[in-house]
């Protein structure tokens, strides 16, 4: 991992979620764009009622396909999508080859997820949905918000002490 | 227009959200180079807020500015969603979950969230402790634990046929199901429904 890590200039790990890979830095209104993408993101949460709690118990008591059909055939346009990319070898628009991130194995994939899973089914709510329903008019879920940077600021703090 | 207002305000199907869903992979990639994930913003916030001198929140944060303007926009999108193009007609919940949840002790199906849990009336009570503090604090630590969310892991990481994230995408359901059929019922007892 070290090496790894001393190959990228970002200084964040390649097992964090998003490593950036780019190496054009967008500033200013070019940074807009990731805003849109995110509006779009958020409209599309709230009005297929990703966000809501009742969707993620019918998820977890099996008693309605919705989010198991919206979790899929996000997965579905993933795959064609990344394979066209791949295939067809195209370029981001600043002209970068596109990089996609290869995940390592760790034992927090299963530690881990099996504690996000726990928390998933109280709080009805991925990171993703958090910020939509607090917009959305929920504000009582920045104290979900808060108390969700409270776990992560623990896991970074104790990440030693976990096994990995 | 008015047609279109219409259209747009039902519930959207899963056919229409899901695949919606999956182009954000793509139009990161495009567009920035960058691998979707959520929970990273959460990383990204402490290290911009509190890293207190510790490793794992000590780098440049403000490179990846991307991520936390794409949640502004989520929070943003939750907004206009809401307030221009909401649904006129109270959500639908399957009848199972609806009996299901009757015996926990959960009224009112008429919102999207659980009115009787959603609302600041019980931030000082046993309720939030359990759906805001215990919850909440369970996804922070679970994701970065796990490297990543839903998005992270089971979207982008899957789509990429990344094994360690269906690894990751199985446990996440794993721990789902169990909160919900083993430990949600004695929890919410608890806390005093």
């Amino acid at each position: 991992m070290t090496t790894n890590q001393s190959k990228m200039d970002s200084a964040v790990d390649p097992n964090c979620v998003a490593p950036n890979s780019s190496q054009t830095q967008d500033k200013g209104f070019a940074l807009l764009k990731y805003v849109i993408i995110g509006i779009v993101f958020g409209i599309v949460f709230v009005k297929a009622e990703i966000i809501s709690w009742f969707r993620i118990q019918e998820m977890f008591r099996l008693q309605s396909f919705h989010m198991y059909g919206v979790i899929g055939s996000a997965i579905l346009t993933g795959i064609i999508s990344i394979q066209l990319i791949k295939r067809l070898n195209i370029k981001s628009i600043h002209g970068e080859t596109i990089n996609i991130p290869t995940k390592v194995f760790k034992k927090g994939q299963l530690i881990g997820g099996f504690i996000f899973g726990l928390g998933w089914a109280i709080t009805g709510a991925c990171p993703g949905p958090l910020f939509a329903q607090i917009g959305s008019g929920y504000t009582v879920v920045l104290v979900t918000l808060i108390s969700a940077l409270a776990g992560t600021w623990v896991y970074g703090r104790f990440e030693k002490y976990f096994p990995n | 227009m008015n047609q279109f207002i219409e259209w747009v305000s039902q519930p959207w199907p899963w056919y229409v959200a899901g695949p919606m869903i999956g182009l954000t992979v793509p139009a990161l990639l495009v567009l920035g180079n960058k691998a979707f994930g959520i929970s990273s913003s959460l990383r990204h916030i402490c290290a911009a807020c509190v890293p207190s001198g510790i490793p794992f929140f000590t780098y440049n944060w403000k490179r990846e500015i991307w991520n936390l303007l794409f949640v502004l926009g989520t929070a943003i999108g939750g907004f206009i969603a809401m307030n221009f193009l909401a649904n006129p007609e109270t959500i639908v919940i399957s009848e199972a979950t609806q009996a299901d949840l009757t015996a926990l002790g959960i009224t009112n199906f008429t919102d999207l969230m659980p009115v009787e849990i959603f609302n600041w009336n019980t931030v000082f009570t046993g309720k939030a402790v359990l759906f805001f503090v215990i919850g909440g604090f369970l996804v922070g630590f679970g994701t970065r634990y796990a490297g990543g969310c839903t998005s992270g892991h089971a979207i982008m990481g899957i789509s990429a046929l990344q094994w360690p994230s269906l690894v990751a995408t199985i446990f996440f359901m794993v721990g789902g199901f169990f909160m919900t059929h083993v430990l949600l019922e004695p929890l919410m007892k608890l806390v005093g429904f």
